[in-house]
């Protein structure tokens, strides 16, 4: 088992290395730091721009062998340079990437759980209202857009917020407030109420495609013959779906959880742009038009890794899940 | 042996889903101890009968009547009722071992959750109780058996520990749903005598569903017959082998192949298939079917009549029905040439042929851990019009060879001739030119035809791509070779029954006049009294068109009365070759041996009195086979060897050897045993 695992992270590391030495190269070739002093004023001269540019790493005249060599001995230091402007990427990401993962953590952990018993439950009333509804549910939302599904849940949020609670229960903009004195749980209790609806965005999506992948698999394990050998031995048809059902059913679903992984990030950046919040997405998309060559790199790897530990994860659950897989 | 009340009472018991009766009044009772066998063809309504006895089926099923466990009245019973009697008063054994345990849970867990049920005991005590019980269905090394799961099980082993589920809980009745069909015989012999073991340590009444009437012949008390939804006939065991009283019994009866009947006599078929539960015919289900139909069969159903003691018919030329009847649709016996091989020109030559699979582990590193030997150097020929009959359990090796023979490559090793022709020096006009002579007909045989084609353009499909003109009267003919009518060439495959979609397959094989035919697993998917009817053809197909045919098969009865040699094989090697009469009579590898006392014989008082060779485990996996004999490690014939001898069977592998003429054994202590009589010598 242990080996197993072993060998599975020997393979993700290589494929992190691969994927983010790429990214780089492409980020490098194809964005110009150069070009960010062309419109300056006063124009500076060229030797100062070739200065700056060396200092940073991002001289287009150096090879690019050559600074990707300089740049991954930084990344292997645990450093990944300095932005355009000559910050650390670091301390910029690191504050950054808490704000994006505890935002995705939360979606994908919601989404799953939800969609798992949605779908779970669905298939074993098939047909019923709660499948005819789930499913009708799930199609919508896979239908509408993430940034139609954010912008309308902020609607929803604030007539809720006017008419219903009478005060401000969700916050529809931002990680937390500005200058709130209100003690740590004050604080907590005001983050809480901006995670609410971005989670929310977040996760309907995941719902959806989750309960119909987890009600696909749950009525192929309905009709097997080991839920028939469970009943007839004396288990009641619950006991019978929640031990031997829906255990055996989660296991391939398990396997798509960190295929999510990845399309997940990709849907953050638009929750992050409408919700306001600082996060990886929006960082990515700054980067790119200023030329920040380091930034986007570094981006790059933090989201390969983050594929990487979801797949752990989901080697890891799958190996708890199913005997076949430790055995092999 | 069947005193007392009755345990289990079925009375009138009607299943219905939607508009379909599948069960029409069923009525039966079996008593402690008592083991009553429920025979009928697929679609009969045995198994719906069960489940609805179980309370397993679906809501979507509306059931009537009675049913009543130690009194107590199971239809209509609460859900909650329910779940306290099943596993613990009533319990069962399924046909598929392969699925009926979780994949992820234990296999000891599984058993002792079925204690814990129903017992107020402890976690360990229901699993020392659990291991115990693995014991006592014959698993070797319980205790470590029962921390594995059930992917490390092979089929009789979970077969074993469903039946050890089964009796977790001493029931007073216990239903065994075809628990052995999807078994190779020498296991189904092991778990037959489990069954017999676990009925002893419980006292339990069994019911004992099955479509193998060899199955019950040497197990049950008494024998209930269904046919369309109902039961046509009900008696003692030896009432319905020896003194049956209804049409379908003799037909069914006649048209099993037997390994104990030697020289070639057809076999009976019944004509036609089951009616379709949805459009049963008016009168007696069977009429359509039935050679004694008169007038009267087609006005009203006949009722269960007494006809004898304890001994019920739903015929009412009951007392007509005399020991099989000649059978109004018994095909022409083919004068068979037997010996005189040689003379013939050879139409396959396989030699030393040997196929190996790498075993692979890993993702994306894939690594190799070793190899499969699927077939270890084998050796045969098929002459012209002759059948040879490929035989063995699974994992034996037939099918690669089979595939490694359509293929038309060079093998790994050894060397493959077709028709005189060396695959391994084969141009790509010559391979087509063979690929027209020698065709193949496959197992399942709706999967092998194109359900968008019309029969007529599956059969004209060959006819097309080798050009040869006249299409049109040319698949006329052909389906007038296989007995279907000329007017079924419109239709479409899936209008058809599993016997007619197989002579279509048959028809679309001899398309282009092949001249050797291989047939795999021809007739294993069919009913008996259809797959009789698709023998007699492939056997009149032969001697009228000269062909050859290499014949797959697992089942060593069919083999029997279609081949006139045989290969037997055992993990990747032939264990056995020779012609058919002489290697049945009188085997002499002591696998054939125990491979042939296995079968069930249809036939009550042969089976009681019959000697079983049962083989300890299974078969040992083909990428790490035993030294020297592959067979040594379930040989019976090497337990009772000296030391000395012993050490031969070990070292040496035995190479296949001719005893007798045309009789080769790959045994270093090969000798004759007679396993099973010959039908006709005992039995005027
Ligand atoms: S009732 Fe008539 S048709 Fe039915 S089995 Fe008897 S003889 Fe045949
Ligand atoms: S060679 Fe030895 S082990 Fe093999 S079948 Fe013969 S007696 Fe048995």
């Amino acid at each position: 088992m242990a080996g197993f695992l072993a060998r599975r992270l020997l393979n993700y590391l290589v494929l992190v290395a691969v994927a983010s030495s790429l990214a780089y190269m492409l980020a490098a070739g194809a964005l110009d730091p150069r070009s960010n002093y062309a419109d300056r004023t006063p124009k500076p001269p060229p030797a100062v721009v070739d200065a700056q540019l060396t200092a940073l790493n991002l001289n287009d005249k150096t090879p690019l062998i050559q600074r990707y060599a300089t740049w991954a001995a930084g990344v292997l230091h645990g450093d990944f340079g300095r932005t355009v402007t000559g910050t650390s990427v670091n301390e910029d990401l690191a504050r950054r990437a808490g704000v994006t993962f505890r935002l995705v953590l939360l979606g994908l952990i919601c989404g799953s759980l939800v969609g798992v018993l949605v779908g779970a439950y669905a298939a074993v009333k098939q047909y019923g209202l709660f499948d005819r509804l789930s499913t009708g549910m799930s199609f919508l939302v896979l239908a509408i857009p993430v940034v139609v599904l954010a912008t309308m849940l902020i609607l929803v949020g604030t007539w809720l917020n006017e008419n219903v609670f009478g005060a401000k229960v969700f916050l529809v903009s931002g990680e937390y407030s500005d200058g709130l004195d209100t003690g740590f749980w004050g604080g907590v209790l005001d983050r809480l109420q901006h995670l609410i609806l971005p989670t929310v965005s977040l996760s309907l999506g995941l719902i959806a495609t989750f309960s119909r992948y987890q009600r696909n698999m749950m009525l192929d394990v309905l009709g097997a013959d080991f839920i028939r050998t469970a009943v007839a031995k004396g288990l009641s048809r619950r006991r019978a779906l929640t031990r031997h059902a829906l255990r055996t059913a989660l296991i391939p679903v398990v396997t798509y959880f960190a295929f999510t992984f990845g399309t997940l990030l990709t849907g953050a950046t638009f929750t992050e742009k409408i919700f306001g919040w600082h996060g990886l997405g929006e960082q990515l998309i700054n980067s790119i038009f200023t030329n920040d060559v380091n930034t986007v790199a570094a981006i790059a790897f933090l989201a390969a890794i983050a594929v990487l530990a979801a797949s752990l994860a989901a080697d890891m659950l799958h190996a708890a899940l199913d005997p076949r897989v430790r055995t092999a | 042996m069947t005193a007392g009340e009755p345990v289990l009472e079925v009375r009138d018991l009607h299943v219905t889903f939607g508009d379909v009766r599948a069960v029409r009044g069923v009525s039966y009772a079996v008593r402690p101890g008592e083991v009553l066998g429920i025979v009928g063809e697929s679609g009969s309504g045995k198994s719906v009968t069960s489940a609805a006895v179980m309370g397993l089926l679906p809501p979507s099923a509306t059931v009537t009547g009675s049913v009543r466990l130690r009194g107590q009245e199971l239809i209509g019973a609460p859900e909650k009722r329910l779940t306290a009697l099943r596993g613990k008063t009533i319990s069962m054994v399924f046909q598929d071992p392969l699925s009926a345990l979780t994949p992820v849970y234990r296999v000891g867990d599984q058993i002792a959750e079925a204690v814990r049920i129903h017992q107020k005991v402890t976690k360990e005590q229901a699993m020392v109780r659990a291991v115990e019980l693995l014991d006592l269905v014959g698993i070797p090394n319980p205790g470590q058996r029962a921390l594995g799961f059930p992917h490390e099980f092979s089929g009789g082993m979970r077969q074993r520990a469903v039946i050890a589920m089964a009796i977790a809980n001493d029931p007073d009745v216990i239903i065994c749903d075809e628990p052995t069909t999807a078994l190779d015989v020498t296991i189904q012999a092991q778990v037959l005598e489990v069954l017999k073991t676990a009925q002893r340590e419980t006292g339990a009444a069994i019911v004992m569903i099955t479509h193998d009437l060899g199955v019950v012949a040497g197990f049950a008390d008494r024998v209930l017959v269904m046919y369309a939804g109902r039961p046509v006939e009900v008696g003692a065991v030896d009432d319905i082998y020896y003194r049956m009283r209804m049409p379908y019994t003799v037909g069914l009866l006649g048209s099993i192949p037997r390994v104990d009947r030697g020289g070639r006599q057809p076999l009976v078929p019944i004509e036609g298939a089951p009616p379709s539960p949805a459009a049963l015919p008016p009168g007696c289900p069977f009429e359509p079917r039935c050679p004694m139909a008169v007038e009267e069969c087609s006005v009203a159903e006949p009722a269960l009549l007494e006809v004898g003691p304890g001994h019920e018919a739903a015929c009412i030329r009951w007392a007509d029905v005399g020991v099989r009847p000649p059978g109004r649709h018994a095909a022409q016996a083919a004068a068979a040439v037997r010996g005189g091989r040689g003379a013939q020109e050879v139409v396959l030559r396989v030699d030393g042929l040997v196929k190996q699979y790498p075993l692979m582990k890993g993702s994306l590193f894939k690594r190799r851990v070793g190899t499969v030997h699927a077939v270890a150097g084998i050796s045969f020929d098929i002459r012209q019009g002759e059948t040879l009959g490929l035989v063995g359990e699974s994992g034996c090796g037939k099918t690669t060879t089979l595939m490694e023979i359509l293929e038309l490559v060079k093998p790994q090793d050894g060397r493959i001739v077709v028709l005189g022709q060396d695959t391994a020096r084969l141009a790509a006009g010559d391979r087509m030119a063979i690929r027209r002579d020698m065709q193949v007909v496959f197992q399942d045989p709706l999967a092998s035809l194109d359900p968008r084609m019309t029969v007529h353009d599956i059969l004209a499909e060959p006819l097309r791509t080798h050009r040869r003109g006249d299409t049109g009267s040319r698949v006329r003919e052909l389906l007038r070779l296989v007995g279907l009518d000329e007017s079924h060439a419109a239709r479409y495959p899936q209008d058809f029954s599993g016997g007619q979609r197989q002579r279509i397959g048959i028809a679309r094989a001899l398309a282009l006049e092949p001249k050797l035919v291989v047939l795999d697993e021809p007739v294993s998917a069919l009913d008996v009294s259809i797959q009789a009817g698709v023998i007699n053809l492939l056997d009149a197909l032969k001697s009228r068109l000269g062909l050859s045919y290499l014949f797959v098969a697992h089942d060593l009865a069919v083999v029997r009365y279609i081949a006139d040699r045989v290969a037997v094989m055992y993990l990747g090697r032939i264990a056995e070759i020779g012609q058919v009469d002489t290697v049945y009579d009188g085997p002499m590898h002591p696998y054939t041996q125990a491979l042939l006392s296995a079968i069930p014989l249809p036939d009550p008082e042969r089976e009681r009195t019959r000697r079983r060779i049962l083989l300890d485990g299974d078969l040992p996996s083909p990428a790490d086979p035993p030294s020297g004999c592959r067979f040594r490690t379930r040989c019976p014939k090497f337990r009772t060897l000296a030391a000395n001898e012993r050490s031969r069977c070990v070292e040496s592998e035995p190479e296949v050897r001719a005893l007798a003429q045309d009789h080769g054994v790959a045994c270093h202590y090969a000798e004759k045993l007679e396993v099973v009589q010959n039908h006709e010598e005992s039995h005027p």
